[in-house]
């Protein structure tokens, strides 16, 4: 989804991993991890492009590192449960999973960083994905690197852990309810008085961002990676 | 009515909707301080799944078990293999009973094999007497929660209700019966005192029966429970096969999760023990105590890929917490069990065609599974629900279409380039009249927010790009003598 809606997230991701020292290469015949389908119930179409997912980066060494918490929880529980019954292919997908890093994750727990010397001059909250939050049980990665950016005031968002509606093609199937949750979520971004509402994830970026606009509300959605890059400013 | 029908309904009932909005803050609050002032409340939970998969993988033995013992105690047990059958054993029993009024206390169960019906088909009176189900069955309503049926009203609906059923009391406005929550308390109590006293019959639920000793365990807040199960001359207590517990010290367990995650208290007003009809030296009890062991098609889920829903106790903190549920309430699922808990039963039980569409009503956010004392992976079973569900329906055509044709191109490279550029084409196109609306299927995405577009250079494209770039500054570097690493 980065890579075709925000390639921005994919830049700013680079750009933070390299300003570490980290040497990014990017598979270029990767795709999808198969979530969109796996989550629609559609498991032999998913099983399909998750297998190319393995082929592409079974290939690959050292960490794999992403920008959305759900594509990593997909990886680490989605594949295990697509694969459950092909000792070889999950055996691949165990040992891909153990590599696979949502980016807040791969700085804080493996390079133990988490100032990274980014600025942000103004007020930031943050929305904790689902699958970041219940799927990773990553809660406290992003809040750490954003805690120390620099010029920023981190305020709490009410109803955090709330899901923004998002939950992939359950935004177009039951569009009424996914709606009502996303406009819940950015009444709480206006009231937090926040510029921007960072996330992990692109897909809740997507939907909330699209809402802030629908809504003419000032504050913007952005992705964690972009605030660390420094690409975005209030 | 369809599930997009009925959710309509919700959304656009603000009564309903303050109602929801109540209940989600204040149930999680509560349950929330309750949970985290029980001390290693993690183990506990712990504990508790391990009690009810032990229960669940050996449960033919269990039920054995129970029968032996609630039979040794003088009580008789019946097994139900369907809602018919269930049905048809009470009625049997009420007959004999020589029962006209039959009172009723809280029990899901019943209103799965629908009962109620059953029973007035055959001339039987049968008065619900939980103070919510009361409430409902005054309005020919039905539940919409599976602990707090009558979640969905207010006081005000509730007085408009006594006020029309059972009349004003003398010297009271209908003003002041709104806010008077004694007062509509108490015109409840009158009216069901008569129910108690005159009942031939009293039918309740079971929320744990101990294999160990027969032992009954029914929670409530409210006493009827125990009006019902000891005033009536006959007592008949129906339960769900799977809600069996090996030993005493394992209620004790579940019943330290049951009430902090249903209503946020440390115990029910009530746990009653029913061990047996009145014993030769006791002064009451009911003469004859009936379990009804009901099946209606659980033992068909064990060892199926939704057997891990069996583990429910039926607390409703899944219900609470879900965002989904949240906004369209439990009338929305059309089933007696609603909620995330109740999109995975109600298909399980009542058949996957008809019923398996309620697992699209989750955005998979996973509170429900983070919030179930027996920590029961909800989501992952939602997935499966839905890869039955189209099983067994062969699936809507345009998303069947649409997912193989994205799974092939996403398995090959060139196509997931030409898709990208074919798609920022249409997107692009489509934003030429005004603002971007996305056709078909995916139309609703634009009903309720902007959609970006799609980038005229992707991020692989960019890094393509770059990757030239560095190389052609290496071989010129190269050329020029200098050497240096990217
Ligand atoms: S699934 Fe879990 S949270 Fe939901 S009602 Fe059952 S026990 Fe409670």
């Amino acid at each position: 989804m980065a890579d075709a809606v925000r390639p921005e997230i994919g830049e700013a991701t680079v750009a933070v991993l390299e300003a570490q020292g980290v040497k990014v290469e990017f598979p270029a015949a990767q795709t999808c991890c198969g979530q969109p389908a796996y989550n629609a119930g559609y498991r032999s179409e998913a099983r399909a492009v998750a297998a190319h997912f393995l082929n592409v980066f079974d290939a690959t060494s050292g960490p794999v590192v992403t920008p959305s918490g759900s594509c990593a929880a997909m990886v680490h529980h989605g594949f295990a449960d697509l694969f459950g019954n092909d000792p070889v292919q999950l055996r691949r997908a165990q040992a891909v999973a153990a590599r696979t890093r949502e980016l807040s994750q791969f700085l804080v727990h493996d390079l133990k960083v988490t100032n990274v010397g980014a600025r942000f001059n103004g007020r930031i909250t943050y929305h904790p994905s689902c699958h970041q939050l219940r799927g990773l049980g990553e809660g406290t990665a992003p809040l750490a690197l954003l805690a120390q950016v620099a010029g920023a005031e981190l305020v709490p968002l009410a109803g955090a852990e709330e899901c923004c509606g998002f939950g992939g093609l359950f935004s177009v199937k039951l569009p009424q309810v996914s709606g009502e949750m996303v406009a819940r979520k950015t009444a709480n971004i206006d009231a937090s008085g926040a510029a921007v509402c960072v996330t992990c994830d692109p897909g809740c970026l997507m939907n909330i961002a699209g809402r802030l606009q629908r809504e003419q509300k000032a504050a913007r959605c952005v992705h964690l990676a972009e605030v660390l890059a420094g690409s975005v400013q209030a | 009515m369809t599930l997009n029908a009925r959710i309509e309904l919700a959304l656009h009932n603000p009564h309903l909707q303050r109602a929801l909005d109540a209940n989600y803050t204040r149930s999680l609050e509560k349950r929330d301080l309750a949970m985290g002032a029980l001390p290693n409340s993690a183990l506990v939970r712990d504990r508790a799944r391990a009690i009810r998969l032990e229960a669940l993988r050996n449960l033919d033995q269990y039920l054995v078990q129970l029968e032996a013992q609630v039979t040794a105690r003088g009580g008789v047990v019946h097994w139900a293999a369907n809602a018919q059958d269930a049905g048809e054993i009470v009625a049997r029993i009420a007959k004999a009973a020589r029962a006209r009024l039959v009172a009723k206390s809280k029990s899901m169960v019943s209103e799965e094999i629908h009962l109620n019906k059953r029973l007035q088909a055959d001339g039987f009176e049968v008065v619900e007497t939980d103070l919510g189900e009361y409430i409902l069955q005054l309005r020919g309503d039905v539940p919409s929660h599976i602990v707090a049926p009558a979640i969905h009203l207010t006081r005000a609906d509730v007085a408009k209700t006594f006020e029309e059923k059972l009349g004003l009391p003398a010297g009271v406005t209908p003003e002041q019966l709104a806010t008077d929550i004694p007062l509509l308390t108490s015109m409840a109590r009158k009216a069901l005192r008569t129910v108690f006293v005159g009942a031939g019959v009293g039918i309740s639920g079971v929320n744990f029966a101990v294999a160990e000793t027969g032992a009954l365990c029914l929670v409530s807040n409210e006493g009827n429970g125990r009006l019902v199960t000891s005033l009536p001359r006959v007592h008949i207590a129906l339960m769900g096969i799977e809600r069996v517990v090996p030993t005493m010290a394992d209620l004790e367990v579940l019943l330290r999760v049951l009430s902090r995650s249903a209503t946020g208290q440390n115990i029910t007003c009530y746990t009653s023990l029913v061990c047996g009809p009145r014993r030769a030296q006791e002064p009451d009890g009911p003469e004859e105590l009936h379990l009804v062991l009901v099946d209606n098609g659980r033992a068909a889920m064990l060892g199926g890929e939704l057997a891990e829903a069996l583990l429910c106790i039926r607390c409703g903190a899944c219900l609470n917490v879900c965002p989904v549920y949240r906004e369209i309430g439990g009338h929305a699922y059309g089933s007696v069990y609603p909620g995330p808990i109740g999109a995975l039963v109600t298909p399980a039980l009542g058949g996957m065609r008809e019923f398996g569409e309620l697992a699209q009503a989750s955005s998979l956010c996973g509170a429900c599974q983070e919030v179930c004392p027996v920590r029961i992976d909800i989501p992952t079973m939602l997935i499966k629900t839905r890869s039955l569900h189209l099983a067994a329906t062969g699936g809507a055509p345009v998303w069947n279409a649409g997912i193989k044709m994205w799974s092939w191109a996403m398995r090959a490279p060139w196509m997931y380039r030409l898709g990208l550029r074919v798609a920022a084409w249409g997107a692009a196109l489509l934003a030429t009249a005004g603002p971007l609306r996305l056709p078909g299927p995916l139309a609703g995405w634009t009903d309720h927010r902007e959609f970006p577009g799609i980038a005229s250079s992707s991020f692989r494209a960019r890094w393509a790009a770059r990757q030239r770039a560095a190389a052609a500054a290496a071989r010129a570097a190269a050329k020029s003598g200098e050497r240096w690493e990217f």
